[in-house]
């Protein structure tokens, strides 16, 4: 067996997870259309008034990021833990952690990108003041990583179980509460026109701890699962 | 002293250890339980500002102060039990965390029971409230996940691996909520008076404190005991045992 370099293994993951993806699109659609159904329950259930949705809509639009980013979790390694693949992953002589990261790059790509591009669609919806638009998009941007990285320590822990699903919200939930402060509060201070600067570099500072740690602790825990 | 950390490794030495210990363990904390509430509930002058309802700090910060404590016991032993693989690390810590559950649950109770005369409801969303709610969840995630995974080998390593991240997340956590509570409504009204405390209210606290610290070693060890015979039943020494009982 020739010896592939780190880049080819991180770049031919990254591919064929994105080819997986498109193949199964379906899948991707469903945690898009939930957020977008759970923000419009929001004007039926609380007020259509223009005034208490967009006091809302930061936080709404958060939140709903959040569930939907914990509901496409499970995709993120349950069909190469049915069929073997993910054993081959960690086999592989390359570092498991930086292979991990390509899957979760893939994952954030197909799932994080079109949540923001769909947001300031969802934005309009709960009128929310166009100058936070920019912001909205920045923190998902920011944040959505983040929430990715996270989320995939959860779902290795428990990729093994069968009812993991209830177990990984109740495992990441506390985790994602420092990114929904900073995210939620950095729109609702750019709607109200107040500086955002300073939410947005610790976003920054989130996505740069968890880029380098939940990685490794990814790894660990995919490792202690299959044993 | 290598000697005695590598013996305490070992299920049954720690098994007939612990179990000469946790009477003493016991009873001292009986006698420093009564002797630190009598001196808190009893001989502690009341509080010129709050009365007598600023009492229920004598269960209230120790119990949150063992709520922290429990969960660094826990993450400490992960590592240890991930790194050295030592199994009575796996279970002190999963043995530590119902106990830690239970003292993180106290400290709320405790706290909205006070909030109520002191700021007239019984929660309020106060960072130092929030951020111990946020640890009770971390604690029952903890639990859950436990509970979940049958091998107890496994078990205990994605625990550790889930506590480890726990303890880097919860100065982050800590200080966000800190951030957000004091951005969203100022600087709270009851908990920025700290001053020193007076003597006579200190060393009741600090007696509680030590009473609870030695509870926790009680329970632990008590739970550690059974936890030990449960995961070595198929032992020799856990048989003979079982025989003589």
């Amino acid at each position: 067996m020739s010896e592939t370099s780190l880049s080819t293994a991180f770049y031919t993951i990254l591919k064929r997870d994105l080819t997986l993806a498109y193949r199964t699109r379906a899948e991707i659609v469903n945690p898009l259309l939930f957020f977008i159904i759970v923000i419009s329950l929001f004007p039926l259930a609380v007020s259509p008034d223009p005034k208490v949705l967009q006091q809302l809509a930061p936080g709404v639009i958060w939140v709903a990021a959040l569930l939907a980013t914990l509901l496409s979790l499970d995709s993120l390694f349950r069909s190469d833990f049915d069929d073997g693949a993910l054993d081959q992953l960690l086999l592989s002589i390359h570092p498991t952690s930086v292979l991990v990261l390509a899957k979760v790059l893939a994952h954030w790509l197909v799932t994080g990108i079109p949540l923001l591009l769909l947001s300031p669609l969802l934005a309009v919806l709960l009128y929310l003041p166009s100058e936070a638009t920019g912001t909205l998009f920045a923190t998902l941007a920011l944040g959505s990583p983040i929430l990715s990285l996270i989320g995939a320590i959860g779902v290795a822990l428990t990729i093994g179980l069968r009812r993991g699903g209830v177990l990984v919200s109740l495992l990441v939930l506390p985790l994602y509460i420092p990114v929904l402060i900073f995210a939620a509060n950095a729109v609702s201070n750019a709607a109200a026109g107040v500086m955002v600067a300073g939410q947005l570099y610790f976003l920054g500072a989130l996505l740069a701890l968890s880029l380098t740690l939940a990685p490794l602790a990814t790894a660990a825990a995919l490792r202690i699962s299959l044993r | 002293m290598w000697l005695f950390y590598h013996k305490l490794g070992s299920p049954k030495y720690f098994y007939s250890l612990a179990g000469k210990l946790i009477p003493w363990f016991g009873w001292l904390t009986l006698a420093l339980i009564v002797a630190g509430l009598y001196g808190g509930l009893i001989l502690a002058p009341s509080d010129y500002q709050q009365g007598e309802s600023y009492r229920i700090i004598y269960l209230h910060v120790p119990a949150a102060w063992m709520s922290l404590f429990i969960y660094m016991v826990m993450a400490t032993c992960g590592a240890i039990g991930l790194i050295w693989k030592m199994k009575m690390a796996d279970v002190i810590a999963s043995s530590s965390a119902p106990i830690g559950a239970a003292f993180t649950f106290l400290a709320l109770v405790t706290g909205s029971l006070w909030g109520k005369p002191m700021w007239g409801t019984y929660w309020v969303w106060d960072a130092r409230l929030t951020s111990e709610l946020i640890l009770l969840f971390l604690y029952l995630g903890f639990m859950g996940l436990q509970a979940a995974i049958d091998d107890k080998r496994s078990a205990a390593n994605a625990c550790a691996v889930l506590a480890l991240v726990g303890v880097v997340n919860i100065p982050i956590i800590h200080y966000s909520v800190e951030w957000w509570n004091t951005l969203h409504q100022g600087t709270t009204v009851m908990r920025t008076d700290k001053k020193t405390m007076d003597t006579s209210m200190l060393i009741p606290l600090l007696t509680m404190a030590v009473a609870f610290k030695l509870y926790y070693a009680t329970v632990l060890m008590m739970r550690a005991r059974n936890e030990v015979l449960d995961r070595e039943r198929d032992t020799s020494w856990v048989k003979e045992l079982a025989a003589e009982a």
